[in-house]
C-alpha cells in the first residue's frame, strides 16, 4: 500500500513553507495466475507507482505439463499428441515442425503432394491462431463484436480443419513421412468458400476497429519496444516484424514448398500494440493469399478411385478372411472406413513416403497381408517403431508466434533421447518487462494481448 | 425453516423446487482458463455454440461473485494451490466442473507435473471428457448439472444440502 | 560423427585460429555445423562469435541442456547453445561441457547475450546446472518446493511431489510405477 508520510512543518498552503517531505513505497499488484486477462496462467508481479508499472516480475510455469520428459518416454511417433498441445491455437504448424525435424534425422523426402498439404495446413493455422489473437485482445478491450465476429470465421476454418482431420483443435494430422491423410473430395473448393467468408469478418472486425478512435487510444504508442532491443533479447515472429525487423524464416531459410509462393511480409515501424494487430491482419491476408496459391498448384489432384466389382468394407474382409473365406477375396475392392478417408492404397502414395521402417502402411495392407500387418506392427509396438540413425538436429519453422523450433536428440532407439522445443512465446515473454514498464495497469492488458502468449508453448 | 428432521413439506418442497430453477437458469461460471481447452471453452460461449441460452453467458471473475467453477484444461501442481485458493474463496451454492480430461484424471499426462484429476483436490460435480470436449458434450454436461442442481433441495437460507458430503 | 572436409565452415575455421586448444569436436551432421569447446573458455568463445565482424553471430535462438549419462558419456550434462548469424543467414551450435560434480557449474552468457537469461534459469530448474554470473538463477517451471530437477534421466516420469493435501481418491486401476 502507498504510505504517505507528512512532516509536521507548517501547512502546505503556507507560501514560506517548505514543502512537505513525502515517503511513499510502491505498491505491488499480482496480477494472475487465474486472471481472465492474462490467456491461461501468467503470474505478473507488478510494483506501482499510482497507476504506472516501475518494474514488472514475470513468473511461469503455471502450465507446465512435462512435455520434454514425455517425449522421452513415449515413442517418435507418439509425441505428436503432445506437440498437438503446445501452440494449441495452431497445433497443425507445431505438428509440421516435428515432423520435419524427425525427417531431418532420418534424412528422408517427403513427397510434394505432402509438402503442399503441409503449407496449406500450417497456413490455415496460422489464420486461426491470429483470429484467436485478435479475437481475445479486442475482447479484453472492450469489443465483444470483435470477439464473436472472429469466432465465426474461426468455426469456419475448424470445421474445415475437422473435416480433413477428425478433430477441431488436437489434431495430430501429421506422421513422420507424410500425412494422416489424404485431402477429402471437395476439400479445396470448401476451403476457397470459407476463405470468402473469413475475408468478409475480418474486413468488418476491420472496420470497427483500426480506425476506431477508442481502439487507437487504447494501442497506439503502448507497448514500444525498438528494433534492437527485441532482437537482443530473442524475439521473433510478428512482435519482432512489428518493430521494423524484417525476418521471416518463411523467406530467410524457406522450407517445404516457400520458395514456390509468392507473398510479402509485413512489417511494423514503431513496436507498439498498434503496429502488432496491424501486423498479425495483414499477415492473415498474406495467409490467405498462399492458400489460394496452394489450392491452384498442388499436385495430384483429386484422385478418383475406379471401383469394379461389389466394394466391401474393411471389417467384412477382415471377417471373411479369418473364417477362412478368402477364395473370392482375391482382386476384391476395399473400402475402408470413413475415417480412414484419404488414407486408401491408390492415395498413399501420393502423400507418404516411400520408406517402409517410418510410414504406416496402408489399412488395405494392413488387414489383406502378412506383409502390411508386421509392417505395422514393427512401427507401433514397444521397444520397436521408427528408429532414426544416432545424431543430433535443429529444426525451425516460421510458426504464428515467431520462430518454433525442435532441437532432438537421437541414440538409435525407438525413443527420442531428447526433444526439446523452442518455443517463441518463451522470449517473447522474456522481453515482457521492457514492454510494459512505464506504461499503465491497463496498457498491460493491452500490451499481453498483442504479444500472444500461449501457456501451452511458454511452459510446455 | 419450520422443516424437522427428513420431514419435508409441500411448501418447503416446491420452494425448493423453484430456487433450483432459478439458479440453474442463472449460473454464473467462474472459467478457470489454463490451456487447450479454454479455446472450447470459448467457442462454447460465442455465437456457434452458444452459452448464453442457458443463461450462463457471463463469466465473473471474481470467485466472490461467482457460483460455477469451471476448471478449464490442466492442472498442475504449482497451479492447485491456486485452484484450491479460488475454490475455497467462492461462497455457497458453488458448483464445479472439470473441463477436459486434463481435469478428469490427469489426461495423459501421467507425470511428475500434473495432477491427477481435480477431484484430487477440491470436490467436482460434473465431469466433462475429452481432449479437448466438443462444445456440445460442454452443453450436454451443462445440462446434466441443471439436472444435478435442480434435485439438490435448496432452502431461503441460502445453504443446499450437500449431497457431495453424504 | 567424424569431421566432413568439404563441409568447412568458414565461423569454425575463425574460431579454431583464436582457440585452437579449447575446442574438443567438431562435426556437422545433416547440415547442422558444430562445435564442443572446453568450459574453461566458453564464454569467451560465444563472445568471439558474438563480436568478431566475419562470424557475427548476434542472435541466441536457443540454449538448452541434456543429460548424457544414457548415452554412458562423460562428463554428464552438456549445455547447448544455437546462435543465429542475420549478416550471413547462418546457424551454429556450440556446446559444452560443465566438468562433473555435486553441482556442475558454467559460466553464463547473460552479459553477451540477454536472451540467455531464462533458458539458463530453465536449464537450472530442469538440470541442475548452475550458471555463474547470472543475476537471478531462482526456479522457471517448476515450484521452489519441488526437490530435484525433472530432466535428469534419473528422475522418474511419474514421481510427483504435490503442494496440496490430496483429497482420498477411489483409484479403480494401479497407476503406472515409477519408471525411469
Amino acid at each position: 500500500m502507498t504510505e504517505v508520510l507528512t512532516t509536521s512543518a507548517a501547512p502546505e498552503s503556507s507560501p514560506v513553507s517548505p514543502k512537505p517531505a513525502f515517503t511513499t513505497k510502491d505498491m505491488l499488484l499480482n496480477m494472475g495466475p487465474s486472471h481472465p486477462a492474462m490467456h491461461g496462467v501468467i503470474r505478473l508481479v507488478l510494483a506501482l507507482d499510482g497507476e504506472i508499472v516501475k518494474s514488472a516480475d514475470v513468473e511461469i510455469g503455471y502450465l507446465h505439463r512435462g512435455f520434454e520428459k514425455d517425449s522421452e518416454v513415449v515413442g517418435w511417433g507418439q509425441v505428436f499428441p503432445y506437440t498437438d498441445r503446445l501452440n494449441y491455437v495452431s497445433p497443425l504448424i507445431n505438428n509440421v515442425c516435428y515432423a520435419m525435424g524427425v525427417e531431418k534425422l532420418l534424412d528422408l523426402q517427403i513427397t510434394e503432394r505432402c509438402q503442399y498439404i503441409r503449407v496449406l495446413i500450417s497456413e490455415v493455422s496460422r489464420i486461426t491462431d491470429h483470429l484467436t489473437c485478435i479475437a481475445a485482445c479486442s475482447m479484453e478491450l472492450g469489443s465483444m463484436t470483435g470477439f464473436i465476429y472472429l469466432m465465426k470465421a474461426r468455426e469456419y476454418l475448424y470445421g474445415l480443419v475437422e473435416e480433413l482431420t477428425g478433430a477441431r483443435l488436437t489434431v495430430s494430422y501429421v506422421k513422420v513421412g507424410g500425412v494422416k491423410a489424404d485431402l477429402p473430395e471437395g476439400w479445396l473448393e470448401r476451403l476457397e468458400t470459407a476463405l470468402v467468408a473469413v475475408e468478409k469478418e475480418i474486413a468488418e472486425v476491420n472496420r470497427l476497429l483500426t480506425r476506431n478512435r477508442i481502439f487507437i487510444d487504447r494501442v497506439k504508442d503502448v507497448g514500444i519496444i525498438s528494433k534492437e532491443d527485441a532482437w537482443s533479447v530473442g524475439f521473433t515472429g510478428p512482435v519482432l516484424r512489428s518493430t521494423g525487423f524484417a525476418r521471416d524464416i518463411r523467406k530467410d531459410e524457406p522450407y517445404l514448398v516457400y520458395d514456390r509462393l509468392d507473398f510479402d511480409v509485413p512489417v511494423g515501424a514503431l513496436g507498439d500494440n498498434y503496429d502488432r494487430y496491424l501486423v498479425r491482419m495483414e499477415e492473415m491476408h498474406q495467409s490467405i493469399r498462399i492458400l489460394r496459391q496452394c489450392i491452384k498448384q498442388i499436385p495430384g489432384g483429386a484422385v478418383r478411385v475406379d471401383l469394379t466389382g461389389r466394394p466391401l468394407t474393411g471389417a467384412e474382409m477382415v471377417d471373411s478372411a479369418k473364417m477362412g473365406m478368402t477364395a473370392d477375396l482375391l482382386l476384391r475392392t476395399v473400402r475402408p472406413d470413413p475415417t480412414l478417408d484419404g488414407a486408401e492404397k491408390s492415395r498413399a502414395h501420393l502423400i507418404n513416403a516411400d520408406a517402409k521402417s517410418v510410414v504406416l502402411p496402408p489399412k488395405e495392407d494392413t488387414y489383406g497381408n502378412i506383409e502390411g500387418l508386421m509392417n505395422h506392427f514393427m512401427l507401433i509396438m514397444e521397444g520397436e517403431g521408427l528408429k532414426p540413425p544416432p545424431g543430433e538436429i535443429y529444426i525451425a519453422n516460421e510458426a504464428a508466434n515467431g520462430e518454433l523450433g525442435f532441437h532432438m536428440v537421437s541414440n538409435g532407439e525407438g525413443r527420442a533421447y531428447r526433444v526439446r522445443c523452442r518455443p517463441p512465446c518463451f522470449y517473447l515473454m522474456q522481453g515482457l518487462e521492457k514492454m510494459i514498464v512505464g506504461d499503465m495497469i491497463a496498457d498491460v492488458i493491452a500490451t499481453f494481448g498483442t504479444i500472444n502468449m500461449i501457456a501451452g508453448e511458454l511452459d510446455r | 425453516m419450520g422443516v424437522s428432521g427428513d420431514q419435508e413439506g409441500f411448501v418447503t418442497s416446491r420452494l425448493s423446487d423453484g430456487i433450483a430453477w432459478a439458479r440453474k437458469w442463472s449460473l454464473f461460471p467462474y472459467p478457470f482458463v489454463t490451456a487447450c481447452c479454454g479455446m472450447e471453452y470459448m467457442s462454447v460461449s460465442s455465437a456457434h455454440y452458444d452459452l448464453d441460452r442457458f443463461g450462463a453467458a457471463w463469466p465473473r471473475f471474481s470467485p466472490r461473485q461467482a457460483d460455477l467453477l469451471l476448471v478449464v484444461g490442466t492442472i498442475s501442481h504449482k497451479m492447485a494451490p491456486v485452484l484450491k485458493k479460488v475454490y475455497d474463496q467462492m461462497c455457497e451454492p458453488k458448483w464445479v466442473v472439470a473441463f477436459g480430461v486434463c481435469t478428469c484424471t490427469g489426461g495423459f499426462y501421467d507425470n511428475y507435473a500434473t495432477v491427477q484429476g481435480i477431484d484430487r483436490i477440491i470436490p467436482v460435480d460434473c465431469y466433462i471428457p475429452g481432449c479437448p470436449p466438443r462444445p456440445e458434450t460442454v452443453l450436454d454436461a451443462l445440462i446434466k448439472l441443471q439436472a444435478k442442481i435442480q434435485a439438490e433441495r435448496h432452502s431461503l437460507t441460502g445453504s443446499v444440502v450437500d449431497m457431495r458430503k453424504g | 560423427m567424424s569431421e566432413s572436409p568439404t563441409t568447412v565452415h568458414p565461423a569454425i575455421e575463425k574460431l579454431r585460429a583464436q582457440f585452437a586448444d579449447a575446442i574438443i569436436e567438431v562435426h556437422a551432421h545433416r547440415g547442422d555445423h558444430t562445435v564442443v569447446v572446453s568450459p574453461e573458455r566458453y564464454h569467451e568463445a560465444i563472445a568471439f562469435l558474438h563480436n568478431d565482424a566475419d562470424c557475427s553471430y548476434d542472435f541466441l535462438t536457443d540454449l538448452s541442456g541434456l543429460d548424457r549419462i544414457r548415452l554412458h558419456e562423460s562428463p554428464r550434462f552438456e549445455v547447448i547453445v544455437h546462435l543465429y548469424s542475420t549478416a550471413r543467414n547462418d546457424r551454429l551450435r556450440v556446446k559444452t561441457r560443465p566438468a562433473d560434480g555435486e553441482a556442475p557449474t558454467i559460466a553464463s552468457i547473460t552479459d553477451i547475450y540477454p536472451a540467455a537469461n531464462w533458458p539458463e534459469r530453465e536449464v537450472w530448474d530442469m538440470f541442475g546446472v548452475r550458471f555463474a554470473g547470472h543475476p537471478n538463477l531462482k526456479r522457471m517451471l517448476m515450484y521452489e518446493e519441488f526437490v530435484g530437477h525433472p530432466l535428469r534421466k534419473d528422475y522418474p516420469v511419474n514421481k510427483r511431489q504435490p503442494l496440496v493435501v490430496e483429497r482420498p481418491v477411489h483409484d479403480t486401476h494401479q497407476p503406472r510405477l515409477f519408471y525411469i
